[in-house]
């Protein structure tokens, strides 16, 4: 049985990617990733906005009080060339790629221009085999319109893409007019894959403290729908590669999202919950149920259930939307 | 200079230019922090840490010991087994090294102490600099070398390093503390080539040669008899006789490789001059400069200033001296009390009087009256007026003998008048001056000017930085010259072409203006335009303007800084208009380089940073304005430092030392035994802060929690009859008391807004929430009001206000606390400084009768340092008695109030029971039986006290007379033993084991930080596993030390850990069950403090979090609980809940190394969490047992910040 697939035209041993997590973040957990078996391994993003704003807050800490009191005219040693700044990352990248065989693909998300472009090149210069890049951004203020945060991600993608050579791949969210038009352009600006979808931050309430209080949860199962939609429909209408994230739980999250159109699968949540070597699990089962269904290649699954290809393809359109509901009215009168 | 040896030219600090120089002429470097010699042993460990090699291509290894006797010890030891040792050192540390002074010395064993000299503790501390302490140091066999500058910090330290090696005489290298060792003056650096040339590498293979080597094995250490002693002493002498000969050699070839010619004694001034001044040190620049400008009037007057002190070598002194002297000055910068004079002039008698010692062939001898003075004690001012004072003197008919200059001595008559005035001309020198705000970086920008200006060829730049004994708020002066000659000047700037001030507020409160020249030029930070300045300048600053005819220009800094996203940092601003106002250098090159300087600075703080200051120094220039002179308009005039009911001592000294008037103060007007009043601070309302709390009476549920953790004593309760409302000013903020009994009362939480810091803890603690603005607390930061009047007027109605009768306060929880005043209030110390909370609990529960004993350090300064101190006296007049004794010796010294407190208690008794008979039996039975735990015990004591005392009078019997002195001792003293944990955990722990191990009842409080606080974050022994500090730059790898554990293994002492942010319940606790124990008692205190690198206003979430992780684990052990048969060891926190790296990676300290070294940083990560796993089953098992008896483990549950109020 062949597993094997292309993603960003990297050879993978098969579809099942780690997606960034705590996991990557050391070089261990890495290694660890590669022995259960991941195909490759998205490491965690380089948030430009966290380094300035580490720096900026290392600058107030480390010189509050000094050169104002005669006995301590500073309270920190001077570290010579510490810096804060993405050497960290670009070092676990570099070491990542020495210390493996798969392919390491660094993530990105950058607050300025040049953030993208020169931590992008960075990156390309620390060998990481790919680079995706985190278009996590927040319209929180109305006047944005939705042009506008439109423009803004193309722009980012055209910029980077001129920056490096190396395949690039774009993970987004799905809260855009029209999503299929927005993936469409954003190949055009040079994105070599789509990764959908990107999870944005939900606030959540303390009603005891009365505070806001960040909250981040692992996906579950249920949450891969909308992926499976859009992986359907974009199937065979982009040329480039598409990636799926969000909600894998078992192996048949990852055959649904071949079958919709997935050229690889990214799980974060189940390594977290059950270990890397969930896996191999995860691996074995895909090709179990391909056994079983009489699959040989995993090119054959991969897009079988996309929009072109289901008996009903108004299956994926509004007409389907109503039949839901009738059964809904059935079922609950 | 000689061809072949490259020199460049720089800008240094003379601690910088020494250390450059030992550490590349050493292999091991054993230190101990101390001010003002800190940063050279810093500079050295930066450098090992950078793998900098010596001259020999080895990194030199740099160890921090436990003292300064430890520091010295090892450097013996390093010595005796054959490497090159050196350390840094100053004032009491010295005094710490003699015992292995004399050791070293007496063994002829080849080392280099440098040292910023420094004042010695007598009727006070000081960290400024005289040669008190080298002066201690005379007989120990060490020679001594002094430098009067920066470069000559640099090349004497050379010398030194080349004569020990080649006479095997140790030596004792020297500059004046603060004003060489901080001073920032341009200097020709010494490269490797000449360090090599003046130490040949066969000196060093000598020293090792005599190492201690089992291979060719030796015995040195011996104990001699008297059949030998004494010859063995005078043995050495031919070595001693060598030195002078060496040195001078040295000097000799230093000048053929530098082109810089040093002497023994160096001779400056007029060829005849018939009078002349002898000294040492830093104070040869000014009079240097005095007698050139003496000599140009044809005064013949001349200078000798002394290198090499110690072997004194009388011979060349003398021929150093012009033949036609008829009168000597020698000045001291030392205080001998009781001797004929002090030490140098005593030798330049004794070298003048006995030529036999040393003749000098063809000299035609010396024979001049010597007159002795003393000047510039703990780097007071020395002036050229001074110099032309002591000139004058000589001059005189009947000279002033043992003189003092600089100083009004009416009590004594020993001061010189100083003619007012007098002035040098300074050519083409320019001055400058600049007042900042404490930690604003203008000190910072400063050192880049002078590191700019002095890197022009042909330019000469000095930097001076005179700073404040307060932490919080404090205030900077910088001093810069500049110009083609070099700058020799080691006083202050006394007449200013350009004055800066950095903060508007200080022209309101000080004499900013009064050291500018006529027509200098001014740069104020003012707020808004500059067109309307003029109108917000008090009355005597326009005055002084129009009068002066100044140049004034501004620029509204603040606002400048804020849109360029740097939040008050205005320094690069102020930077950019004082080189444009100056034409120093063209415009554009100037920005250039200020955006070097910038990028040099900030670099490592990101490109953020670096970009932000662009951003500022490019809006600067546009933003600058002149301020068009008026006439005087203003109607109001500076503020008085104290207000004028202040009491007449406060009114007296302490407001001319607030105002910086404290060098016009006379003799007469200071204690002479260094007895101070307390609750002076009350007086000093500093108005630091812009935002203040606003207490808000509907939503507080009156818990007490805001001013508990208050570091600063400004947030206060009391409650009081709803009657006297009516009588209350408008406005004055009260709420019905939410407790049960209490009908018809009110409650107030009172502010004290002029002195609180604004470090707003207060609201981080407050556990009540506004529902329908959930952001909003019962307290909230506001900006403080414009007009304070009313603010004055609702104070002073609270504190006529009665306190609340502590009889009827529940000391048991902090809701009863809130309402025992404070007698530790308005510290200086850090806004939001996590030690003050504790010792003002302290002051609260235990103040009327505690006695302190107060460890050098962070709260010695901020609890004894003048101007004021917080330690403050309640309405009866009684309050904490306060002192501090040295850094090592606080137990030892607690301990003794002890002693005194047991011993005159016993007396009393026994004095009691033989004058029974003849006083009221019950009286005597109550007073011997009374049981004083409870405050309600304590006062009906005082009052048989006081009863006791009536009758005493009536008696007359000598004794009677004799209990009445000792009858306050039947009250139950508290003493308490205050300090840090380099107090504890290092300098003082040897006393602190030994107090402890008896069995007196004595408490001590550890504030503990994990770090040397007030030397500037050195790591002690309490310092965690992966924290950095300075010593530790890699990260501290082993455990932090378990001093609970350490008391506990003793049985017989009383521990607590607490920490007041994570369980203030339990912080009161262990104060009130500590303070009982009628034994010795520790508490640890987690302090939170500026050098974590934390948020200070978040300090009270980082000692929760150290709580929650098991970093910091609250416990107690009561050995009571052991004799009634229970587990004494009580955990009082729960099983950690969270990680340690969840709260590590909130600190700077933690986190600086996951830039610099991930991999470490990573590693320490986890081995500071196998410590705390490790550690907390230690503690489990210790409390295991009896976790079921222990009655106070609801406590671990709750009571905390954020949990429900108590």
């Amino acid at each position: 049985m062949k597993l094997s697939t292309t993603y960003l035209g990297l050879e993978l041993e098969h579809p099942v990617v780690a997606s960034a997590s705590p996991l990557s973040q050391t070089l261990d957990g890495v290694r660890r990733l590669e022995d259960a078996g991941a195909a490759a391994v998205v490491i965690h993003s380089l948030f430009e906005e966290q380094i300035r704003h580490e720096a900026a807050a290392q600058a107030h800490l480390m010189d509050a009080g000094s050169e104002s009191f005669g006995e301590a005219l500073s309270y920190f040693p001077d570290l010579g060339g510490a810096e804060i700044g993405p050497q960290q990352y670009l070092e676990h990248v570099r070491r990542c790629r020495e210390a493996t065989s798969i392919p390491i693909i660094a993530s990105l998300n950058g607050s300025s221009p040049e953030g993208w472009t020169d931590y992008a090149r960075l990156i390309e210069e620390a060998g990481a085999h790919a680079l995706e890049l985190n278009l996590y951004y927040l319209p929180a203020e109305p006047a944005e319109c939705g042009a506008d945060v439109e423009r803004r991600y193309l722009q980012t993608v055209h910029l980077v893409r001129e920056a490096v050579s190396i395949p690039l791949a774009v993970k987004v969210g799905p809260w855009f007019s029209s999503f299929g038009h927005m993936a469409l352009q954003l190949e055009s600006a040079g994105a070599d894959g789509l990764v959908l979808f990107n999870r944005f931050y939900q606030p959540d309430f303390d009603i005891e403290k009365l505070e806001v209080e960040p909250t981040l949860e692992l996906s579950r199962s249920g949450e891969i729908r909308q992926g499976l939609f859009w992986l359907a429909l974009l199937h065979g209408r982009v040329q480039g590669s598409l990636a799926a994230s969000s909600g894998v739980t078992s192996a048949a999250e990852v055959a649904k999202y071949l079958l919709a159109g997935a050229h690889a699968v990214m799980t974060a949540s189940a390594l977290l919950r059950l270990g890397p070597p969930y896996l191999a699990s995860l691996r074995d089962g895909l090709a179990d149920w391909m056994d079983a269904r009489g699959y040989e290649d995993v090119d054959q699954v991969r897009g079988a259930m996309s929009h072109g290809r289901v008996a009903e393809p108004a299956a994926f359109e509004r007409a389907n939307y109503l039949r839901v509901l009738d059964s809904y009215q059935n079922r609950w009168g | 200079m000689t061809a072949e040896h490259q020199l460049s030219v720089t800008t240094l600090d003379g601690n910088e230019a020494c250390a450059r120089i030992a550490y590349r002429l050493s292999e091991i470097c054993v230190i101990y922090p101390i001010t003002p010699s800190s940063p050279m042993g810093e500079l050295a460990d930066q450098w090992s840490n950078a793998g900098r090699q010596n001259i020999w291509g080895d990194v030199p290894s740099v160890v921090e010991m436990q003292s300064e006797a430890g520091a010295a010890g090892a450097v013996h030891g390093v010595l005796q087994t054959g490497a090159l040792a050196t350390t840094f050192t100053a004032s009491q540390g010295l005094l710490l090294m003699i015992p292995n002074m004399y050791k070293i010395a007496g063994e002829l064993t080849p080392t280099v102490f440098h040292v910023a000299a420094r004042a010695v503790a007598g009727q006070a501390l000081s960290i400024f600099g005289d040669h008190q302490d080298v002066m201690a140091t005379r007989p120990t066999g060490f020679a001594q070398l002094a430098s009067a500058s920066v470069q000559e910090a640099q090349d004497l330290a050379l010398i030194a390093h080349a004569a020990t090696l080649a006479t095997r005489v140790p030596f004792l290298h020297f500059f004046d503390g603060f004003r060489t060792s901080h001073e920032m003056n341009t200097l020709e650096l010494l490269p490797d080539t000449v360090l090599s040339a003046m130490v040949p590498e066969e000196l060093v293979l000598a020293h090792r040669g005599r190492a201690l080597d089992p291979d060719a094995p030796v015995l040195r250490g011996t104990a001699q008899n008297p059949d030998v002693y004494f010859q063995a002493r005078e043995a050495a002498n031919p070595w001693y006789a060598a030195v002078p000969a060496a040195v001078a050699g040295a000097m000799e070839r230093f000048a053929g490789l530098t082109g810089r010619r040093y002497r023994l004694f160096d001779y400056t001034g007029d060829p005849e001059a018939e009078r002349v001044i002898v000294l040492m040190g830093s104070g040869a620049g000014t009079a240097a400069e005095t007698v050139e400008h003496l000599n140009a009037r044809g005064e013949k007057v001349g200078l000798l200033q002394v290198r090499l002190f110690r072997p004194f070598d009388a011979g060349a002194m003398r021929a150093a001296l012009p033949p036609t002297v008829r009168r000597l000055a020698v000045l001291d910068r030392t205080k001998e009390p009781g001797s004929v004079a002090e030490p140098l002039c005593l030798d330049v008698i004794a070298a003048l009087a006995s030529p036999a010692v040393n003749p000098v062939d063809g000299h035609p001898g010396v024979s001049a009256e010597v007159i002795g003075g003393r000047y510039g004690l703990s780097s007071k001012e020395f002036t050229p007026a001074m110099v032309r004072a002591v000139f004058d003197n000589l001059a005189a008919e009947e000279p002033k003998r043992s003189f003092t200059v600089g100083i009004d001595d009416d009590v004594s008559g020993t001061s010189l008048s100083v003619p007012a005035g007098f002035r040098l001309e300074r050519g083409e020198t320019f001055q400058a001056v600049f007042h900042g705000l404490g930690a604003d970086g203008t000190v910072s920008a400063n050192k880049n000017t002078i590191k700019i200006i002095g890197s022009r060829p042909g330019t000469h730049a000095q930097g001076y930085f005179v700073y404040d004994s307060k932490k919080a708020g404090s205030r900077t002066v910088s001093h810069l010259r500049f110009g083609p000659d070099p700058i020799r000047s080691t006083c202050l700037i006394e007449e200013a072409d350009f004055v800066a001030c950095h903060q508007f507020d200080f022209l309101h409160t000080g004499d900013v203006l009064g050291l500018a020249r006529r027509g200098a030029r001014v740069l104020l930070n003012a707020p808004g335009s500059a067109e309307g300045v003029w109108a917000q300048l008090p009355r005597s600053v326009q005055r002084e303007i129009l009068d002066k005819n100044l140049d004034v220009w501004a620029i509204d800094a603040y606002r400048v800084a804020r849109e360029a996203g740097l939040g008050r940092r205005i320094n690069t601003i102020m930077q950019t208009c004082f080189f444009q106002l100056m034409g120093i250098m063209p415009a554009e090159e100037a920005i250039a380089q200020i955006k070097e300087a910038i990028g040099r600075s900030y670099r490592r703080k990101g490109p953020e940073v670096v970009e932000r200051n662009f951003a500022a120094v490019d809006r600067a220039i546009a933003n600058l304005a002149p301020v068009p002179p008026d006439e005087v308009t203003a109607t109001s005039d500076r503020r008085p430092p104290v207000p004028e009911d202040a009491p007449e001592f406060v009114r007296r000294v302490t407001g001319p030392l607030l105002a910086g008037r404290g060098d016009a103060l006379p003799v007469s007007a200071l204690p002479a035994d260094g007895t101070w009043p307390t609750g002076t601070a009350a007086w000093e309302k500093r108005n630091i802060a812009d935002f203040v709390p606003e207490w808000d009476p509907e939503i507080c549920i009156q818990c007490g929690q805001c001013g508990a953790v208050c570091p600063h004593g400004v947030i206060r309760a009391k409650f009081f009859d709803d009657a006297g409302l009516a009588d209350a000013p408008s406005g004055f903020p009260s709420a019905p008391v939410s407790a049960r009994g209490f009908p018809d009362t009110r409650y107030t939480l009172q502010i004290y807004a002029e002195d609180c810091t604004g470090c707003a803890l207060c609201v981080d603690a407050c556990p009540a929430r506004n529902i329908e603005r959930p952001a909003e607390r019962a307290i909230n930061m506001r900006p403080k009001p414009a007009d304070l009047e009313p603010v004055r007027r609702h104070l002073a109605w609270f504190e006529g206000l009665p306190d609340v009768d502590r009889g009827h306060v529940d000391f048991s929880n902090i809701r009863g606390v809130q309402y025992l005043p404070p007698l530790f209030e308005f510290s200086g110390a850090c806004a939001g400084c996590g030690e003050t909370p504790y010792l003002k609990l302290l002051s609260q529960l235990f103040g009327d009768r505690a006695v302190i004993a107060n460890a050098t350090g962070c709260s010695s300064i901020y609890g004894g340092n003048l101007p004021t101190t917080p330690w403050a006296k309640n309405h009866e007049g009684r309050g904490p008695a306060w002192s501090n004794s040295l850094f090592e010796d606080n137990a030892e010294f607690g301990l003794g109030f002890r002693l005194s407190a047991d011993q005159h208690r016993r007396h009393a008794e026994q004095l009691l029971g033989e004058l029974a008979p003849r006083l009221e039996p019950d009286l005597v039975d109550g007073l011997l039986q009374a049981v004083q735990d409870e405050e309600s015990e304590i006062r009906e004591q005082r009052r048989r006290v006081a009863a006791l005392r009536e009758a005493l009078a009536r008696i007359d019997d000598p004794r009677a007379m004799r209990l009445a002195s000792l009858a306050r001792h039947l009250v139950r003293h508290s003493i308490w033993l205050v300090g840090g944990d380099g107090w504890a955990y290092d300098i003082g722990y040897g006393g602190l084991d030994h107090v402890l191990s008896l069995e007196r009842d004595v408490n001590v409080l550890v504030l503990d930080t994990e770090v040397y606080s007030n030397t500037g974050g050195q790591a002690s022994k309490s310092t965690p596993t992966a924290a950095v500090a300075k010593f530790a730059a890699g990260g501290k790898s082993v455990a932090k030390k378990d001093l609970a554990l350490q008391a506990i293994a003793y049985g017989h002492v009383y521990v607590a850990r607490v920490a007041l942010g994570a369980n203030p319940q339990q912080t009161l606790l262990a104060f009130r069950e500590a303070e009982r124990y009628p034994g010795p008692s520790v508490i640890l205190a987690y302090s939170h403090c500026i050098a974590h690198g934390i948020n200070m206003e978040h300090g009270l979430r980082q000692q929760k979090l150290a709580v929650s992780c098991g970093h910091w684990p609250l416990m107690r052990y009561n050995p009571l609980l052991a004799e009634q048969g229970e587990v004494p060891f009580l955990l009082d926190s729960p099983r950690p809940t969270k990680r340690f790296r969840d709260y590590a990676s909130r600190e700077m300290r933690y986190r600086v190394l996951e830039a610099s070294d991930p991999d470490r940083a990573e590693w320490l990560m986890t081995r500071a969490q196998e410590h705390i796993d490790r550690h907390w089953r230690i503690y489990e098992e210790m409390a295991g047992r009896g976790t079921e008896a222990n009655p106070y483990r609801h406590l671990a549950a709750g009571d905390s910040f954020g949990g429900k109020p108590a």
